[in-house]
């Protein structure tokens, strides 16, 4: 186990190395423009760019930028051109509402995705399964985009019945918090309902044809009992480890754009305002943290498989 | 329901029969041909109805509908909204925005250019990943490690952040990559993007069946008989493959067309003048209280586009491979690599 441990470990710092270095050579090495014109924006005085060019050192050798700029990240001086903040301040303001939003729309999707597989599958064949498998191809091809928008209009628009966007901190008032937060956890949510039934259907199928499963039947347990001790609790397994990656990936990637679209103050934001405003430390800053964040939760759901599977620590090349 | 299988039909013909057979699917077929006449339809349309280009602007401009003349932008710069055939088939959906712009004109192009995109990219994606997993599955070794290795770490990536990074630069400076220079605000660039960081959802299960295909007995006959390695790859082993890439591939168009919106949606996939139903909502969503079909209309054709597609490849995979090889859940089988990510959930 120990040495699974140190082995991913290991492989989690190669990840965020390759993940810093494609940002970098992504903003030094491929646009045509002088980086330093391109960090400064269309419209800059070449006094701007000239002091970009010293800050960032660019005159230096590559390998030397490169690690000047990682100093920077890791010693939080990592600073946002207009105005000057530090990318890192931004960020830890920014965790609250993006943590409300993912864990809360987690929550959900896992809720309601577990039970709307779990439904489809011990009625497979029928006509609730039909039902619910249309549902979830509906929900998996339900962009945000699409979502956001629709609920916005009914529901905080029309209806009135949910604020328009925005964010209440918790601590302020949780009631507010709640009610702010409930269209943009279904946005998140409903496509990963439809993905995770979808899933947890297919997986419990599989088991079902398993051998202890004939023998739990065999022993004389109720159907239910075959079902959710044997069936559902074998098909879980893969089941979380798809959902630590989700979450992750939902951090660095849906949440952005249901942040923007319901006006949510979150670090998914503060990468959008940066992306419109071209500026270079925010984005290369929420891409690093984004990425040792996704790279992290990686780590951690296969070192949890591995401790709950022990073919994985075993033998890792056995595919 | 089973079939009987027949000594005179080929699999070919038998996986037609059963695609045919299924009704749900031959709808969405339908509809997706509808979407693509539809946005093939886009010049006639623009010189023949509306009269108007997808970035003419008429900022002051009245037209008449039904004998009333009707100002396309208000003084308060609210957009007029759908016409129909009120002005003979100007702004049929409105104006988009401030600028007047006619909305269908622009959904028929911005539908052009997503389409576009999002099959450019598969087909990249789909030839990407058929050379890289017929090189890492056939040779094996440190080719299949090396390739492996690659493919891991794009997959563990925080690929849309990183797809969003690299976008924005790419829509900024331009790109100068030895041979290979774009310009800012090139369509190749989000289509690059898009689908070298989708190679791995489809090398992965391509990889993993040329393994299982390279111990196979006419394989090992067509070595013997002294066929070079590409001969044994791309004449023995890549016809094998059809079934699996002919479903993936269908699935990328629809999962890449989703990454198009999201990068256009924030301003780093296509720029202006060009338009896709992403950087459509990007403008409606503004309007979201005055004019909401602005926003709700792109998004209803990407969603209706990535339904018929998933439905359509779900539905070629039970048909192509009834027995479930080449099944989108392949792409998740976690019993050794946990590090695996649905198709089209992680990047959005």
């Amino acid at each position: 186990m120990a040495r699974f441990v140190v082995r991913r470990l290991v492989g989690m710092v190669a990840v965020l190395f390759a993940v810093s270095v494609i940002v970098f050579f992504v903003f030094m090495v491929v646009p045509k423009q002088n980086p330093a014109q391109t960090l400064a924006g269309k419209n800059a005085t070449p006094i701007l760019v000239k002091s970009i060019e010293e800050e960032w050192g660019f005159d230096e050798s590559l390998p030397v930028q490169y690690t000047t700029m990682m100093k920077k990240v890791f010693t939080g001086e990592l600073t946002s051109y207009k105005p000057r903040l530090p990318v890192s301040d931004r960020i830890i303001e920014g965790i609250p509402a993006t943590f409300s939003l993912t864990i809360g729309a987690a929550i959900i999707w896992l809720f309601f995705g577990l039970l709307l597989g779990y439904l489809s599958a011990i009625r497979a064949g029928g006509w609730l399964d039909r039902i619910l498998t249309g549902v979830s191809i509906a929900g998996i091809s339900l962009p945000v985009f699409l979502l956001a928008p629709v609920l916005i209009y009914f529901f905080a628009d029309k209806l009135e019945i949910f604020p328009n966007g925005q964010y209440v901190p918790f601590e302020e008032d949780p009631v507010e918090w709640l009610k702010h937060l409930i269209l943009p956890w279904v946005t998140l949510a409903v496509l990963s309902i439809g993905f995770y039934s979808r899933v947890l259907r297919s997986n419990m199928l599989d088991v079902m044809n398993e051998d202890y499963v004939r023998t739990a039947r065999a022993k004389g347990l109720s159907e239910r009992q075959v079902m959710t001790r044997h069936v559902l609790r074998n098909s879980l397994i893969p089941v979380i480890t798809l959902f630590g990656l989700d979450f992750g990936a939902t951090i660095a990637g849906t949440a952005i754009i249901t942040e923007v679209i319901f006006s949510i103050d979150g670090i998914g934001n503060y990468a959008a305002e940066a992306v419109a405003k071209f500026e270079l430390p925010p984005i290369m800053g929420v891409a690093l943290y984004g990425a040792f964040f996704v790279v992290f939760v990686n780590g951690l759901v296969d070192i949890a498989y591995a401790y709950l599977d022990p073919r994985v620590r075993l033998g890792e090349s056995a595919e | 329901m089973p079939t009987e299988p027949s000594a005179e039909r080929g699999p070919w013909s038998l996986a037609l029969r059963r695609f045919l057979r299924n009704r749900l699917a031959l709808a969405f077929l339908g509809l997706f041909l509808l979407i693509i006449v539809f946005v093939l339809a886009a010049p006639l349309w623009a010189n023949h109805v509306a009269h108007t280009g997808p970035n003419e602007e008429h900022t002051v401009e009245q037209i008449t509908v039904n004998g009333e003349k009707k100002d396309v932008v208000s003084v308060e710069g609210k957009p007029i909204g759908p016409q129909w055939f009120g002005a003979g088939g100007k702004f049929f959906l409105g104006a988009d925005s401030r600028l007047g712009r006619d909305e269908m004109v622009r959904l028929m192009y911005g539908g052009r250019t997503s389409l576009l995109i999002g099959i450019s990219a598969a087909l990249l994606a789909t030839a990407l990943a058929i050379v890289l997993g017929l090189l890492a599955g056939y040779f094996g070794g440190w080719v299949d490690s090396l390739i492996a290795r690659t493919l891991d770490v794009i997959w563990s990536l925080p690929v849309f952040l990183i797809g969003l990074a690299v976008g924005i630069a790419l829509a900024v400076g331009g790109l100068k990559l030895g041979p290979l220079e774009l310009s800012s605000g090139s369509l190749w660039n989000p289509i690059l993007i898009i689908s070298i960081f989708t190679v791995p959802y489809i090398a992965r299960p391509i990889r993993g069946e040329v393994l299982s295909l390279s111990r196979k007995e006419f394989v090992e006959a067509a070595i013997a008989q002294g066929a070079s390695p590409g001969r044994v790859m791309f004449t023995e082993i890549l016809p094998n493959l059809a079934s699996t890439v002919i479903v993936f591939f269908t699935l990328m168009i629809a999962n890449s067309m989703l990454f198009e919106a999201g990068l256009s949606f924030l301003g780093a996939g296509v720029q202006p003048p060009n338009s896709s139903w992403g950087t459509m909502i990007t403008v409606g969503v503004e309007l979201l209280r005055i004019q909401p079909l602005l926003a709700i209309l792109p998004g209803l054709m990407i969603m209706l586009t990535v339904l018929s597609l998933n439905i359509v490849g779900d539905a070629l995979r039970d048909a192509l491979d009834p027995r479930g090889k080449a099944r989108l859940d392949a792409a998740l089988q976690f019993e050794a690599q946990p590090a695996a990510k649905p198709l089209g959930e992680a990047t959005l």
